[in-house]
């Protein structure tokens, strides 16, 4: 076995790479820095193109307009630039544009702390869209993760033809670990789907504004509906395809913990205290957080009499399991001091 | 001009614009000169701005990207890097010159291959008549008296100084406007027409201004802009961008580490690095990563440092583990190699947390907190260890102990790290340190 010594931002650019990604542009922000720099490393000598934009704003705006030609695209920021991205990921949510967007979560809010880790963004990469319509959430756990989750993320894009971001954590992507890489083999992400590319021998149109398959502005309500609701479904209806998780369950258990990021890691370490204590207890880690895989986390309930969630924030994705949970009874457990939550609190909260 | 070819203007649907509007002529400039360049609709892309003049690129056969307000050039830039053998034609207002101006200076300074064609009425048309950028001080505008407050910018002006090397400010009913438009659409570099003209929607409701006028009041300004700008031609970016990039080279893989030693621990062992900025403590940490995964151990490390560089502590958190590592925390180390007193000041409640089995490693005349640890301290002045080196003889001593890993470990780990000189002067302190 060959093992590899990278943190988790290294293995996003690596599984970039492998996955055919030919143009990124980014703007230096702790802690997403370094995607940027390994990717100015590995694309140019590819005859790939790597770009600091003037600000977060051009540099997913450069992505964009290098999607629409075709190319495989990623840009990669933090909570602040996620801000200032948001009415580009607006754009390509509504015109249908292929993107990987790196979200590496430093704590919020605003410039809050720029080396110290948070999954404080949740619901804002879900939610800060103008419309509303969904967007493709995945979530890494470690720095295998990172890589793999890379690779699905431009499958995904792709395939769906939608921004898919990879909600990183500070403690993720600034953590070096060994990992081994060769069994993730790449996969160069599938063609994009319908994609006309702008240079092509078809004309292709691209608007931002409400508009019909002809791809000119409408006013039209019918032709409205039916692209939104198209836009929403696409999504919706295909979460089974892509709902990536760890659940380790026993047949007796009757609680459920749930996590997703950097602590489903002292979950599982707080999983094995638990159960050599008698706790009947099941870890589910989740690493599709949008669209929400209902059917994976209702399964999950399936014996269970009570639910507790654990988030690096002050409860954000609890508002899904809630929801889905409706009478089974779900508490919540989660912290924002940029401290990684240990398994000793996650035991001390669990059996409180 | 070339009256065979054909006209890239999209019959189906003919520009809207208010009667007497000056976008309309540019329309229709602009697919003459696109016809006299012989150009087809496939190989030239319009990116439009928001407001009137993001309805351009609906009346062309050509690709088009319509996107936010001020972000065209994004999507240009984008656009031309891609596909560098396409015509990007970049249409905004005054508004989108105002919101955007970031990337329009941005791309003075770059030198990407677009044409920028501002159309420039003075106000914001499609909102109702607010001010813009360009705005004259006594201008009538919706915005009320705000516009006698901020002094008009001259896009030529700003553009010159930003770097631009082709500059065009012209008008609208201009009689060479479709020769200007080829001209600055053949320019192999960023290319940028301020093309003034009347809004008869909103501006001249309010506003006595003629063609005559216009025309007088851009005779007065300067630069004159009418073309190249000679001290600012250069290499066009993304000629540039491909030859230096065509220069670089792979990055080469650095192979992996594989398990060549035997390892001496059963479970999990946390160890702190607390030293100061110049110490290589994070190589140090990266050392002790490599030596554990060379007795096939699973290892973590985490740095911690202020945003200075040379001053202040470092601070490197390593987990070693037979299996695979769940948190990557440290919640009470078994070992402290302790070299500053920044660092240990910085984690100075970690040391009555240790007991008689942990160990510390430390520079004989380093204080540290009270602790039940066994301590092993370093003579460093006897045995000529340098402040850079006491992180490694720190390691030395842990390894000579044969506590988390042996000396055959630390010579993988400083093997895979280091080579040459480098290499040479790391064994050297641990011949000291035996």
């Amino acid at each position: 076995m060959v093992l590899s010594f990278i943190e988790g931002n290294e293995a996003i650019a690596r599984g970039a790479i492998a996955a055919g990604c030919s143009f990124f542009a980014g703007y230096p922000i702790t802690p997403a820095t370094s995607i940027y720099q390994h990717m100015l490393q590995l694309l140019p000598p590819l005859g790939g193109i790597c770009l600091q934009g003037e600000d977060e704003i051009a540099s997913i705006g450069f992505c964009l307009g290098a999607a629409m030609t075709g190319l495989s695209v990623m840009t990669a920021t933090s909570g602040p630039g996620i801000s200032l991205y948001s009415e580009q990921i607006s754009l390509a949510i509504g015109g249908e544009i292929p993107l990987v967007i790196v979200d590496v979560q430093r704590l919020g809010p605003s410039t809050g702390s720029a080396t110290k880790g948070a999954d404080g963004d949740i619901q804002f990469l879900r939610w800060g869209n103008s419309g509303g319509l969904p967007v493709i959430v995945l979530a890494p756990v470690d720095v295998k993760d990172c890589y793999q989750l890379t690779l699905h993320a431009f499958r995904l894009a792709g395939k769906y033809r939608c921004p898919v971001f990879i909600a990183s954590n500070k403690e993720i992507a600034m953590t070096r670990e060994s990992v081994d890489l060769d069994p993730l083999h790449s996969r160069k992400s599938a063609a994009v789907s319908f994609l006309k590319p702008i240079g092509g021998a078809e004309l292709s149109r691209l608007t931002s504004s409400t508009h019909g398959p002809d791809g000119y502005i409408t006013a039209d309500s019918a032709v409205i509906a039916q692209a939104i609701e198209r836009m929403e479904r696409k999504l919706l209806s295909a979460v089974d395809d892509f709902t990536y998780f760890d659940l380790d369950t026993r047949e007796d258990d009757t609680t459920l913990l749930v996590v997703y990021g950097v602590t489903a890691r002292a979950a599982r370490t707080a999983l094995q205290h638990l159960r050599d204590k008698g706790e009947k207890i099941s870890l589910l880690a989740l690493k599709t957080l949008y669209p929400v895989p209902e059917k994976c986390i209702l399964h999950s309930f399936e014996g269970k009499n009570r639910v507790v969630v654990v988030e690096m924030n002050l409860g954000q994705y609890v508002r899904e399991i809630e929801r889905l949970a409706t009478v089974l009874p779900v508490s919540f457990h989660g912290k924002m001091d940029g401290e990684l939550i240990s398994p000793q609190e996650i035991v001390a909260w669990v059996t409180q | 001009m070339g009256d065979t070819m054909t006209s890239l203007l999209n019959n189906s649907r003919p520009p809207v614009f208010c009667p007497g509007c000056g976008h309309d002529l540019v329309v229709r400039k602009l697919d003459t000169a696109l016809q006299g360049m012989g150009l087809s609709g496939d190989k030239v892309v319009i990116v439009s701005d928001i407001g009137c003049s993001g309805l351009f690129d609906t009346f062309f056969n050509t690709h088009a990207f319509h996107g936010l307000h001020g972000r065209a050039l994004t999507y240009a830039t984008g656009l031309k890097m891609a596909r560098p053998e396409l015509t990007v034609i970049t249409v905004m207002g005054d508004g989108g010159l105002g919101i955007g101006g970031a990337h329009v200076l941005s791309s003075c300074r770059r030198n990407l291959d677009i044409t920028l064609l501002v159309l420039n009425n003075f106000n914001y048309g499609m909102t109702g008549g607010q001010c813009s950028v360009t705005t004259p001080v006594d201008a009538q505008t919706s915005s009320g008296f705000l516009n006698q407050l901020d002094a008009p910018l001259d896009i030529c002006r700003v553009a010159e100084s930003a770097g631009a090397p082709y500059l065009v400010r012209t008008m609208a009913t201009d009689k060479e406007l479709a020769e200007q438009l080829a001209g600055a659409i053949e320019y192999p570099g960023f290319a940028i027409m301020d093309i003034l003209g009347l809004c008869p929607g909103r501006y001249t409701k309010r506003n006595r201004t003629s063609i005559a006028q216009l025309k007088s009041q851009m005779k007065s300004m300067h630069p004159v802009a009418d073309g190249p700008v000679p001290e600012n031609e250069r290499e066009e970016y993304g000629a540039h961008y491909r030859r230096l990039a065509l220069a670089t080279s792979p990055q080469v893989s650095d192979g992996g580490i594989t398990t060549t030693c035997e390892k001496i621990v059963d479970q999990r062992r946390e160890v702190l690095l607390l030293g100061a900025a110049g110490q290589y403590i994070n190589t140090a940490g990266e050392v002790l990563c490599l030596a554990g995964m060379s007795g096939g151990l699973q290892v973590s490390q985490k740095n911690d440092y202020p945003i200075t560089v040379l001053r202040g502590h470092s601070v490197c958190e390593v987990v070693l583990e037979p299996g695979s590592i769940g948190y990557t925390g440290i919640s009470k180390p078994s070992v402290v190699i302790a070299v500053s007193a920044e660092g240990v000041a910085r984690r100075k409640g970690v040391f009555s947390l240790l007991n008689k089995d942990d160990l510390i490693i430390k520079p004989y005349d380093l204080e540290i907190p009270v602790t039940e640890a066994r301590i092993i301290e370093i003579d460093r002045k006897e045995q000529a260890i340098k402040p850079s080196q006491m992180a490694l003889a720190a390691l030395a001593v842990l390894a000579g102990n044969d506590c988390v890993i042996t000396l055959k470990m630390l010579h993988s780990g400083l093997a895979a790290r280091f080579s040459g000189k480098l290499l040479e002067d790391a064994m050297g302190v641990l011949e000291k340190m035996q």
